[in-house]
């Protein structure tokens, strides 16, 4: 087999543009302006656990290759583990220490990517795999939201001090708050009504250009759909998961908050905040880990949109996209199971296509036009 | 009028660079390839013998069986060899092939005596086409005349005449619809009448105004001639999606597209049939399209068959760099020549010497399901599952994925963002399935061979035991009349 596939006895004899390198450093330049948003507004620390994060993965993914007696170059080369470490490194608390970045760069790509045969093969996402694995296993450092802190700015801290942040941690009450989410989740579950919880924290605005706390890169809206659309413009995404996703998300939203708008927040405030618009984007939209058909991708973003909100609202954790992302990964080769194109000159039965005599007579007719 | 979508699809980049050069008769040769099969079918059964003086046109070999079709001089000379010669295919093996040294007199045998085709009746003008050798001329290569025959047999309603030259590269059907568009409606008029079919359908690609423009001129003195364009979009020029496009309808699986009602043909071949019925002249030369980066000036030729590649390249001012890959037909579906030593053939619609930055095709990587394949394919197909399947030898699960409704058009390779040769595994599983059939075959036809013989012996020994039986029978009978008639 191998013989026949070295030897290039069949067409085409041509390619078109598309390579996998390529698609993962678009998708890498599109995480960008977020990214670099997140590690200005939080500082040094942040820009540590970004390095970090990264490193890791590349050092995990070269050892797993290794082990397997895969090409280390080119698998690393092409760029898979830079953007699971990436998209971890934004998922995570701006100013969580070094060995949550390593950790969750082990757990990424040794459990949740190699050990399934390495790139294209893992049924989950590996970044949210590591996220909801460092969820579970660190609630502490997993939600210790420090306040923006721009990098240079008087309070923040320098190079120095930022080294320390990272290597050793800091002191917890100088500078931190609870993200938006989780302030709200945790009034409201103590009887407090929404509009209560949220005139503390909330501003629309703030929320939608990220000058909030939160995740590393999570907390810019705006700069993460920028990216999005980026992307979509350069078709390495389609609109289909994106968009069932977060209509999902703001349609339950609505009708909750129509029905208690004290209780319930409103889509706004559901689309705006946390790693929603991250999650449909870049997340839900991985390649490996969501339908291969368009058919496919709606239900697959509706049900991840539909979970997010069910998990935000009634579950134990503020935030819902990384579980919600990985319930519905493992629905996915069901969904590919199922829902298939129809194939040319079949019925969806499979049987052969039969037409009716008058639909027969008409295209004769149409061709007489 | 109407058009519809088919699904997925490329727009790989057209490298139309020969459309605007003027067909050229190629030089004749000194020596000419002629293989006798160069169409899809039984080989044809030579004529002539090493030694013979042939004229241009004479048969050299006959058909054989009802799929198949005859070879003729492609100009006169003497029949110098008959040996094994590497016949255009990727595996570069031989195919028996007559060799003529041309006498560069090209002069023609006497023709069949040509009547008004209108006045000939589908039998008689298929029988002509037959005799001809008229094979698809699109590159499938399958004998034109028994595809006419169908209008005995089904109702057709529309000949659907294929100018969509989807491929990159490729001019030789637009050169030829520029170049001589009454002559091709002539053909085409010709194929309605034997098909007693209503209307004729030209389905032109948008990107070749020009042929556009002049077919319908041409096509404009007939009410049942109409020039139709379509949207450029790879694999427009396949049956299926031609058919679908202008109908709407999709060919059924494992029918024909005469059971809605539709025949297509390609406009090469068109013109072959008038050729053969207005002028009784077999087909003995082709237009191929020379091009590629490779390739000092892009042209179109008029090329006799059985001319080496090597002579039409030269012609052309050879290689102005290495080429990566050399094919005979277009990049997506053409195939693979070993070397430059191979003859042009009937369905030589191009020959294509590709620089390696044309070709553009990296190491293969792991699959990232990203689903392209999926989206790109025009049948609906789920190729990334198929080659998963074909590449563990599970062939019976690339069927059940429908291998079998792939047309190898090569869109998935094409888009695949890892590289993954695709259409490789599809081509390796369905050579496999073919030959696991033949030799299932073989083994059943062995088995009832073997079956008839033990059943045969058991019958002669049935009946010798019988007649046995019966003479011991007729013996003891006469022992008692002996018996009685001493008593």
């Amino acid at each position: 087999m191998n013989q026949q596939v070295s030897n290039p006895l069949s067409g085409p004899h041509t390619h078109g543009k598309e390579d996998t390198p390529k698609i993962m450093r678009l998708v890498l330049l599109a995480l960008t302006p977020a990214t670099a948003f997140g590690i200005y507004q939080f500082g040094w620390p942040a820009l540590f656990l970004w390095l970090i994060t990264i490193l890791s993965c590349i050092i995990f993914e070269a050892f797993s290759l290794w082990l397997a007696r895969k090409p280390i170059l080119s698998y690393i080369g092409d760029g898979s583990a830079i953007l699971t470490g990436w998209l971890l490194a934004m998922t995570l608390p701006p100013w969580a220490p070094w060995w949550i970045g390593v950790l969750g760069g082990a757990i990424a790509i040794i459990l949740g990517k190699q050990v399934f045969g390495g790139v294209g093969q893992n049924i989950f996402n590996p970044a949210m795999l590591a996220r909801v694995a460092l969820l579970i296993s660190f609630p502490v450092q997993m939600t210790l939201w420090v306040n923006p802190l721009p990098m240079f700015s008087a309070m923040a801290p320098g190079f120095v001090d930022g080294l320390l942040i990272t290597l050793k941690g800091f002191s917890i009450d100088a500078y931190s708050g609870a993200s938006v989410m989780g302030h709200v989740k945790t009034e409201i579950s103590n009887g407090a009504t929404l509009t209560a919880a949220l005139s503390q924290t909330y501003d629309n605005t703030a929320l939608a250009l990220g000058f909030v706390n939160g995740s590393l890169g999570e907390t810019s809206a705006l700069l993460i759909l920028l990216g999005g659309l980026y992307l979509m413009r350069k078709k390495i995404i389609s609109w289909h998961i994106p968009v069932a996703m977060i209509v999902s998300t703001a349609l339950l939203a609505t009708i909750m908050h129509s029905i208690d708008p004290e209780h319930y927040a409103d889509a706004l405030f559901h689309v705006m905040s946390g790693g929603l618009i991250l999650g449909a984007f870049f997340i839900a939209t991985d390649l490996v880990t969501s339908p291969n058909t368009k058919t496919g991708q709606l239900i697959f973003g509706a049900g991840c949109g539909l979970l997010v909100y069910v998990i935000r609202t009634w579950g134990g954790y503020p935030e819902g996209v990384a579980f919600a992302v990985m319930l519905m990964n493992a629905v996915v080769p069901l969904i590919d199971h199922y829902v298939r194109p129809r194939i040319y000159g079949h019925a969806r039965s499979g049987k052969t296509l039969q037409y009716s005599e008058k639909k027969l007579a008409r295209v004769q007719q149409a061709g007489e036009d | 009028m109407k058009l519809f979508r088919f699904r997925g699809g490329v727009h790989p980049e057209s490298h139309k660079e020969a459309g605007d050069k003027a067909i050229e008769v190629l030089p004749l040769p000194a020596k000419l390839y002629v293989p006798v099969q160069q169409h899809i079918g039984a080989p044809a059964e030579t004529e002539v013998q090493i030694g013979n003086k042939v004229l241009k046109g004479q048969l050299l070999a006959h058909s054989q069986g009802a799929i198949s079709a005859p070879i003729h001089a492609p100009s006169s000379g003497t029949v110098i060899d008959i040996t094994e010669h590497t016949a255009p295919h990727p595996s570069g093996l031989g195919v028996r092939t007559v060799i003529i040294e041309t006498d560069g007199e090209d002069s023609w045998v006497d023709g069949l005596k040509t009547i008004n085709p209108f006045e000939l009746n589908t039998e008689e003008i298929s029988a002509r086409v037959g005799a001809a050798g008229i094979v698809g001329l699109g590159g499938a290569t399958f004998p034109s005349a028994v595809k006419l025959n169908l209008g005995l047999t089904y109702p057709i309603s529309t000949l659907i005449i294929n100018g969509g030259e989807c491929e990159p590269y490729l001019t030789c059907d637009d050169r030829l619809m520029q170049e001589r568009p009454d002559e091709l409606i002539d053909g085409i008029r010709i194929m309605l009448h034997a098909l007693k079919a209503k209307q004729a359908l030209i389905a032109i690609e948008d990107n070749k105004p020009t042929a556009i423009e002049r077919m319908k001129v041409a096509a404009n003195l007939f009410d049942n001639v109409t020039v139709t364009v379509v949207p450029s979009r790879y694999p427009m020029g396949s049956e299926k999606q031609m058919v679908q496009t202008l109908t709407g309808l999709e060919i059924p699986a494992g029918k024909l597209s005469a059971d809605l009602g539709v025949i297509v043909h390609n406009v090469g071949t068109a013109f072959a049939v008038r050729t053969a019925l207005r002028q009784g002249r077999p087909l003995v030369s082709r237009i191929v399209t020379v091009g590629g980066g490779a390739i000092s000036s892009a042209r179109n030729l008029e090329v006799p068959l059985g001319t080496l590649v090597s002579e039409v390249f030269e012609h052309c001012g050879g290689f102005n760099e290495d080429p990566a890959r050399i094919l005979m037909g277009g990049p997506m579906m053409g195939q693979l020549l070993p070397h430059t030593n191979v003859p042009i053939v009937k369905g030589s619609s191009g020959v294509i010497a590709l620089t390696k930055k044309e070709v553009a095709i990296n190491q293969a990587r792991p699959c990232i399901r990203c689903g392209s394949c999926i989206a790109s394919c025009p049948c609906g197909l789920l190729p990334l599952e198929m080659a998963a399947r074909a590449k563990s030898g599970e062939l019976q699960g690339a069927v059940d994925y429908g291998l079998m409704d792939c047309i190898s058009c090569g869109s998935c390779s094409y888009v695949c963002p890892s590289h993954i040769p695709l259409v490789q595994y599809f081509n390796y599983a369905k050579g496999e399935l073919a030959a696991r059939r033949r030799h299932k075959q073989k083994a059943d036809e062995t088995r009832k061979l073997a079956d008839i013989k033990i059943q045969r012996l058991e019958k002669e020994e049935q009946a010798k035991q019988e007649a046995a039986a019966r003479r011991k029978a007729e013996r003891e009978a006469k022992k008692k009349q002996q018996e009685a008639a001493s008593a």
